[in-house]
């Protein structure tokens, strides 16, 4: 329990994760209020549209999570989180945890935050959620933050560098996950085992569609896995090396 | 107590620390000492258990950095001041610290006192001098209250009032009956510091002693002679197999005899009726010690080259 402690002082002592979940926040909140705003009777509204800042959220709590790792390999501090917890697999998984418990509870506040804003702006919109797959857009962002955040630390840990860990992080979804599907015949195919489409498949998939080969929480889980293989191969890395 | 045997590691091609094997023994500052490139980082590093040994072994008291309990109650380091978050304030780098040892919160208040850092506990480290950074590091490395200590180069870049601090800070902890390990290349600063000494270049051992053997052993012990009639003593002492030379320093005339004791020098002198007006053994400087046995182990020596030649006659003998 002590390193999950230690973990928490260290992510609340500094200023930079507090900027980034307020930046977080504000931009997932703010692109449904603005959506919210715009829209008129040609644009339809629903639920799904409260939520369409939600990734670029994600994008923005990734790069916070990175940083909590990198960071201290930045300024030395991985060493004296070392010294003081020589098994180093304890003290980033403790890390990890406390990051992406985190991260999954600002992706749960700026899912609720922005579909209850979305509701206010435009009241005569029913953006009430019945559907189990409504629940699922709101409610399993906190999910897929709280994965995304597993996959940035591992990323993090490998890399140990901030730019190189960013950009990777960037890079990854914004670019390669779009640039796959352009690939003639094989490429939508990879695409269904690419793990952030998968994850924004278990958000927005409405029922099973019979060309993806997994249903929501199947994509769920496809993500999760890839998410800690992605740890479980950096904390072998971290453990094997010099430090 | 620190027990390093047949320490070594490789980066590649390259052997940063090679077969080395010493103990450092409690109650006393033991120096580290090396030319810069020695290996003495890498070795700390490696009793800390950040660096992998390619090969052997170092024990805290018996055991393994990485099997002790809590280890910062053991062993307290201050590898490298500038191991601190700068937007984190000081108190809450030192809080987290002693979260990770189930140290009580109150301690951070001592060591910050100790180390007089109180009145800036809640400033970022990032906005330190060197000398204040030092201060929190030293602080970290006393929050377990530690038996055993190490410090690697604790002096670069401080004030004369700072190493003045540091120095007495190490004898303080070691006459407390404290193991003290304090790597160095200054060895001026060695000396004054350290009583025991632990010499090491290019990786690899070259001398375990106290600070005085090393010193009288490297120096090879000469002896200052004044004599009015020193011609003739010159003489007398060459037949007992000593080896003379003029003093090449700037006071009056004398002589440098090597060889003999300042006993058999006095003895023959009476025994042939010649007056001294001088007899007194020199000590070495660590300097010059240093140099003389260390010489060929200088990892980017300046200048063009003798190759690799051990020194033929170690006159501390590696100890192992």
């Amino acid at each position: 329990m002590s390193t999950l402690a230690v973990e928490r002082i260290k992510l609340t002592s500094t200023r930079s994760p507090w900027w980034c979940t307020g930046l977080a926040l504000t931009a997932v909140v703010g692109i449904a209020a603005l959506y919210a705003g715009l829209a008129d009777g040609d644009v339809p509204m629903d639920v799904s549209s409260t939520q369409i800042g939600n990734a670029l959220g994600m994008m923005i709590m990734m790069v916070m999570a990175a940083l909590a790792v990198t960071t201290e390999y930045r300024f030395g501090t991985i060493r004296a989180t070392f010294l003081a917890v020589p098994s180093r697999t304890r003290a980033l998984v403790a890390k990890t945890t406390v990051v992406a418990v985190v991260t999954g509870l600002v992706g749960l506040a700026a899912a609720f935050l922005s579909w209850g804003t979305g509701a206010l702006i435009r009241p005569s919109v029913d953006l009430g959620l019945r559907t189990a797959a409504d629940w699922r857009m709101v409610a399993g962002a906190g999910l897929t933050y709280l994965f995304a955040a597993i996959f940035a630390l591992g990323i993090g840990i490998l890399v140990r560098q901030s730019a190189a860990a960013v950009s990777i992080l960037l890079v990854w979804p914004l670019l390669l996950e779009q640039l796959v599907q352009l690939i003639p015949n094989v490429g939508r195919d990879i695409q269904d085992w690419l793990p952030f489409t998968a994850a924004n498949r278990f958000l927005t998939m409405t029922e099973s569609v019979p060309e993806i080969p997994y249903g929501p929480w199947g994509a769920l889980a496809y993500f999760a896995a890839v998410s800690l293989a992605v740890l479980v191969v950096g904390l072998l890395v971290a453990q094997r090396r010099d430090a | 107590m620190i027990e390093a045997s047949d320490l070594t590691k490789r980066y590649g091609p390259t052997v940063a620390v090679d077969d080395l094997s010493f103990v450092v023994k409690p109650g006393r500052v033991t120096g580290f000492l090396g030319p810069n490139g020695a290996g003495k980082s890498t070795t700390m590093r490696m009793i800390l258990g950040l660096d992998r040994p390619t090969g052997g072994q170092v024990l805290i008291d018996g055991r393994r950095y990485g099997e002790l309990e809590h280890p910062l109650r053991t062993v307290g380091a201050l590898l490298d001041a500038r191991w601190a978050h700068p937007n984190r304030s000081a108190r809450s780098h030192l809080r987290w610290l002693a979260r990770s040892n189930q140290l009580p919160r109150s301690r951070v208040d001592e060591v910050l006192d100790l180390v007089g850092l109180s009145s800036v506990a809640d400033k970022r480290a990032g906005g330190f001098s060197l000398g204040m950074s030092q201060r929190l590091g030293i602080a970290g490395a006393l929050l377990g209250d530690p038996q055993v200590l190490l410090f690697d180069e604790p002096v670069n870049g401080l004030d004369p009032e700072g190493i003045l601090w540091i120095r007495q800070l190490m004898q303080g902890l070691a006459a407390e009956g404290r193991t003290v390990l304090v790597s160095s290349h200054l060895l001026s600063e060695m000396a004054l510091t350290a009583s025991d000494l632990v010499v090491i270049g290019r990786g690899r051992l070259i001398a375990q002693a106290s600070t005085a053997e090393f010193v009288d052993a490297a120096a090879g012990q000469s002896i200052l002679v004044r004599s009015p009639r020193s011609d003739r003593l010159s003489v007398l002492l060459t037949a007992n197999g000593a080896s003379v030379v003029a003093d090449p320093g700037d006071g009056p005339p004398a002589l440098l005899v090597t060889g003999v004791t300042a006993e058999q020098i006095g003895d023959t002198a009476a025994a042939n009726g010649i007056a001294l007006h001088e007899l007194s053994p020199r000590r070495g400087s660590l300097e010059e010690a240093f140099m003389q046995i260390t010489g060929d182990d200088v990892e980017y020596a300046s200048g063009s080259g003798n190759g690799r030649h051990r020194n033929e006659n170690n006159p501390v003998g590696a100890t192992s």
